[in-house]
């Protein structure tokens, strides 16, 4: 058993994924946002709901530049939970239910211990949290699509992007299998964008080809200043866009997409 | 000095029907489909674990064997039991399916990778299952009626004081070990 607890410790390695998200490649086509659905088990939402109530564990902002028409210029910004390293999510969950992995650095949502207080999604300032309104339905026949290495959310909870834990355990076991310490994965939205405009890469290895585009002068990241260190990075060569990084609201006051 | 006599045997009798009672009340019991004698292949026909619950060749457990794994030895009755018997005209034949319950089987939130606990880690079957590759009989599945778990889940203590090192598939018992090897994972390390 002592060989076995070995082997263990030496694939404790540690990784701090991050993606870096190309704006200027990002054609807005909303591919990562149903491949990460049905990833992740996302129920079709009801009829009765709304941009509110409905969960999307991340969507795409359609944000339009100030010019007025014939000069007007579009960017479309896929959001999703950035994997802060100081999570403000975690600092204020009564239930300990949100949990900043050390060996990984993806934050996770146990939906288990969650009671909805709904604190984490005030203190998210990226609205990258959805309630689950309503008990998750699948129409019938639809519930065979379900993927089996997530399992569905119930009524009354929080979630969250988790980075694509499954596809993170697959990879896990895939890694132990080939007797290897990196473990390497996509996920579903980096995986389906035609455009292979997103990008996951481990923050922590140097070599790591995500560390040379973090470093590139149109990299930036939104809301900086608050200081929550999130792991998501996006580029842009147009002005205007970077400067949307710091304003509080990509449209004013409302996080519609077709505001 | 009566009434505290009769207010101590009261109280015991209701704990002791309690202790008695809770775990029947608690735990159903469904029979399995078909008896299963680990021992005779694991004994006569010089079988191990993984003769039958194998790894698919991507090093993924593949669980409960399948109809066609027992096909390909019994197409016909090698024996003389009613059992036997009974697999080959019920299951081999019409090539359906035996609904076997499992004992093991986890929540649904739970991941477990037979890969690498058996595979890297080098865990026994045993460790974690106990010497079921040694019964004569397939014991009742017993479930709890308020979870739906298996009661393997939990362990056949209720107390749990003294159990086996096998028993009990709890998060706490997955936990210990872990501990003790200084292999601690994350809430989704093991949850998904």
């Amino acid at each position: 058993m002592a060989a076995g607890a070995k082997e263990m410790n030496k694939t404790n390695r540690k990784y701090r994924y991050g993606m870096v998200i190309d704006l200027d490649a990002c054609t807005g086509c909303g591919a990562c946002v149903v491949a990460c659905a049905v990833e992740n088990n996302v129920a079709p939402a009801p009829a009765k709901v709304n941009d509110r109530t409905s969960i999307t564990l991340m969507r795409v902002f359609q944000v339009k530049d100030p010019a007025p028409m014939p000069a007007r210029k579009t960017v479309f910004v896929p959001m999703m939970c950035m994997q802060c390293d100081d999570p403000p999510c975690e600092h204020v969950c009564p239930q300990q239910a949100v949990e900043l992995d050390p060996r990984t650095g993806i934050v996770d949502q146990m939906v288990q211990r969650c009671f909805g207080c709904r604190y984490c999604m005030a203190a998210c300032p990226y609205h990258a949290r959805y309630f689950n309104w309503f008990d998750p339905e699948w129409p019938a026949g639809m519930e065979q699509t379900l993927n089996p290495a997530v399992a569905p959310r119930m009524r009354g909870v929080v979630e969250k992007c988790d980075l694509c834990h499954g596809r993170f355990h697959e990879a896990q076991d895939r890694a132990a299998l080939e007797g290897s310490d990196n473990i390497t994965y996509q996920p579903a939205c980096a995986e389906s964008c035609p455009a292979q405009a997103i990008r996951i890469g481990d923050l922590q290895n140097p070599e790591d080809p995500i560390q040379d585009q973090i470093r590139k002068p149109e990299t930036f990241q939104f809301l900086v200043k608050l200081g929550t260190k999130p792991k998501m990075f996006y580029q842009s060569r147009r002005g205007w866009v970077k400067r949307l990084a710091e304003r509080a609201s990509p449209n004013g006051n409302s996080n519609r997409r077709d505001a | 000095m009566r009434s505290g006599f009769f207010f101590f045997a009261g109280a015991a009798l209701m704990l002791l029907g309690g202790w008695v009672g809770l775990p029947k009340a608690l735990y159903k019991q469904q029979a399995q489909p078909l008896d299963f004698t680990h021992k005779a292949h694991v004994v006569k026909a010089e079988m191990d674990c993984t003769s039958c619950h194998d790894f698919r060749q991507d090093g993924s457990f593949a669980g409960i064997p399948r109809i066609d794994n027992c096909a390909a030895c019994h197409a016909e009755p090698v024996g003389t039991t009613a059992n036997e018997k009974k697999l080959v005209e019920k299951y081999v034949t019409p090539e359906k399916e035996i609904g076997w319950l499992v004992y093991s089987r986890q929540p649904i939130n739970t991941r477990f990778s037979h890969a690498i606990h058996v595979r890297k880690a080098e865990l026994k079957c045993e460790r974690c299952h106990g010497e079921h590759g040694k019964t004569e009989t397939l014991r009742p599945f017993e479930y709890n009626v308020v979870s739906g778990y298996s009661r393997d889940i939990w362990g056949r203590s209720i107390s749990r004081l003294r159990r086996a090192s096998h028993e009990g598939m709890k998060m706490d018992d997955c936990m210990d070990c872990h501990k003790e090897k200084g292999a601690e994972a994350g809430c989704l390390g093991c949850h998904r």
